[in-house]
């Protein structure tokens, strides 16, 4: 799975890297740094991190399956590849 | 009339784009997502699919994601035919086809250019040539970089303190590698954020250990024996070792495909309307041919309709969007490119975020936090007006800035309620450097000028 975050609209809630450790981790006070390319087995932590950011921040595609994302991520996340 | 031919280009239409990247691939998206069933042909020159050029920097660097796997997610299926590897050498107005580097041409009705820029490369060949010399743009550059920093060099030599300068001696003063790097300003990060702000990013280069060296320039790359790089002499006199260099000195616009084809392009990128619609040589605006993100220059109601030409990711995303909706809307539809510039950098562990255009303010206020500190906001003004925030490790308080940006707030800042420090209660100078100087590759470029003129020196119209 792919991801990108719109790093304009981040605000370093950290609740990313609190879902999802392996795939985004906080790199000072408020730096969000992550891996783009995502493991199989962190599906079901990409995708509680996607739907639990406050400002959608997040895009993701391959997460088809994942439970109750944002709508946003719910139209992208369908009509990834 | 207008509607027919609308609705059977959005419907059996042919859309090519050019520069298969982060611009080109949120174009194709938006095309699909606002109905477009024609034919779309994607022209890419790298091998690659559209992948993100942040990380690289970053990231990629710090050994937190692998140069190769940065491609972007898709939003959405866009079906399309991909020419990947094969660069664009011609544009042809009248027989509206692109002309590809393998002899084979494209037609279009409408066609997008989103070729965006190239790293500027050392201007002395031989020296640009040497084993151990890099610059970093693509996901090749990155991989090359990162494998050499990975094997231990004795030092690094960064020319040129912008962001991307800044952000690979961070990276390299985190793997614990020397690191030294050269500015021609007096501090780093002056051109995007002025020399008051850039004291502050020097002092943090200070205490991470980086030597850094302002007010010098480089004056020659020396190799060994066998073609490595080996020093790199400075104005003032001094020779320093470095076994990699890092060229950082800005951008060149990827527009020479364009040369001959009428259109305004040239060394300041490609010029087009607030709509994205490229202007012609005459000044001429074109109704088929589009631009889009680090190529086009477009001008900004709110920034007093100046060209703003914009190397940011989130200017790519937004003007390939309006640019995508223009392709395939009328006139009455159609919608101009207002987005606020922004962007984002991480350097040192601190978190560097801008909104609005810096460069064209004159005067900043602190107000929030303070620069000794290292966390803070400033505000930029022009003419009694703010036209930019900075905000160092305080994000979350852009957004308010922003949007009294966007209502033409006044300047100097008066919030009685704010947590105004000492320094903040009045403004200072924002140090930008004297415009008519010629500097390397400023993250914002503002100009005024006529499309028609390609070959003028550029001097900002504001000052
Ligand atoms: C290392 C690095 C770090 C960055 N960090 C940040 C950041 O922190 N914040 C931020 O806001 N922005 C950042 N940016 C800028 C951001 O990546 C760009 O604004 C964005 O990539 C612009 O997208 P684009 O599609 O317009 O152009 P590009 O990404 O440059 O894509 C243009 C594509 O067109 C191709 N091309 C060129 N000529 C031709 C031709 N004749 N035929 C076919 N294809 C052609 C190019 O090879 C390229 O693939 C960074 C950039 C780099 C390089
Ligand atoms: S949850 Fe969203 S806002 Fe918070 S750090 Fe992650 S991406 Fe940024």
């Amino acid at each position: 799975m792919r991801l990108v975050v719109d790093l304009n609209k981040c605000q370093g809630y950290a609740q990313c890297a609190f879902l999802a450790p392996d795939v985004f981790t906080m790199h000072g006070e408020e730096s969000l740094v992550y891996n783009p390319r995502v493991a199989e087995d962190q599906r079901q932590g990409l995708a509680r991190a996607v739907a639990a950011c406050p400002v959608q921040a997040i895009t993701a595609d391959g997460l088809d399956g994942a439970a109750e994302p944002t709508a946003e991520s719910a139209r992208e996340a369908s009509h990834g590849s | 009339m207008e509607a027919d031919h609308v609705d059977r280009l959005r419907h059996e239409g042919r859309i090519v784009i050019v520069g298969a990247s982060l611009a080109g691939l949120r174009a194709a998206e938006t095309l699909r997502a606002e109905g477009f069933t024609g034919s779309l042909t994607m022209i890419g020159d790298e091998p690659y699919e559209p992948y993100d050029r942040p990380p690289l920097s970053k990231a990629v660097l710090l050994g937190k994601a692998s140069p190769h796997h940065t491609e972007l997610p898709h939003r959405r299926e866009i079906d399309a035919t991909w020419r990947l590897g094969v660069a664009a050498t011609g544009l042809d107005l009248t027989a509206k086809r692109v002309r590809l580097a393998d002899g084979d041409e494209v037609e279009y009705d409408r066609v997008l250019i989103a070729t965006g820029v190239r790293a500027r490369p050392w201007p002395k060949e031989a020296e640009a040539g040497l084993d151990g010399v890099f610059v970093l743009r693509t996901r090749d550059d990155a991989t090359a970089l990162y494998q050499r920093l990975k094997s231990g060099p004795r030092r690094v030599f960064v020319i040129g303190a912008g962001f991307a300068g800044s952000e690979i001696a961070s990276a390299c003063r985190e793997m614990g590698i020397a690191v030294t790097v050269a500015e021609r300003a007096g501090a780093p990060l002056v051109g995007a954020l002025g020399g008051t702000i850039g004291a502050v990013a020097a002092e943090l280069q200070l205490e991470n250990g980086v030597d850094l060296r302002t007010r010098v320039t480089v004056t020659e790359l020396e190799g060994d024996s066998v073609g490595r790089v080996r020093a790199v002499h400075l104005s003032d006199e001094s020779v320093i070792e470095a076994d990699v260099v890092v060229v950082s000195l800005g951008s060149l616009y990827n527009t020479e495909w364009l040369n001959g084809s009428g259109l305004g392009a040239g060394p300041r990128g490609v010029a087009c309307d607030a709509g994205c619609r490229a202007f012609d040589f005459r000044g001429i605006v074109t109704d088929d041919v589009f631009v889009a993100g680090d190529v086009a220059r477009s001008p900004h109601p709110l920034f007093g309709y100046q060209f703003l030409a914009l190397e940011h990711w989130g200017n790519a995303v937004a003007q390939a969007e309006t640019a995508a909706h223009n392709m395939i809307s009328a006139g009455a539809e159609r919608r101009p490119h207002m987005w606020m510039p922004a962007f984002w950098s991480s350097q040192f562990g601190v978190n560097i975020k801008s909104v609005g255009v810096p460069p064209m303010g004159d005067q900043l206020m602190v107000t929030q936090g303070s620069l000794a500190e290292r966390r803070f906001i400033a505000v930029y003004g022009h003419r009694g007006r703010m036209v930019a925030a900075v905000s160092f490790d305080n994000t979350r308080w852009l957004e308010f800035y922003q949007r009294q940006i966007e209502r033409g707030a006044p300047f100097p800042v008066e919030f009685p309620t704010m947590d105004r420090r000492p320094e903040g209660r009045k403004p200072v100078a924002a140090d930008f450097p004297d415009p008519s100087l010629p500097t390397h590759g400023p993250t914002v470029t503002l100009s005024g000028f006529s499309p028609t003129d390609r070959q003028l020196v550029f001097t900002p119209a504001h000052h």
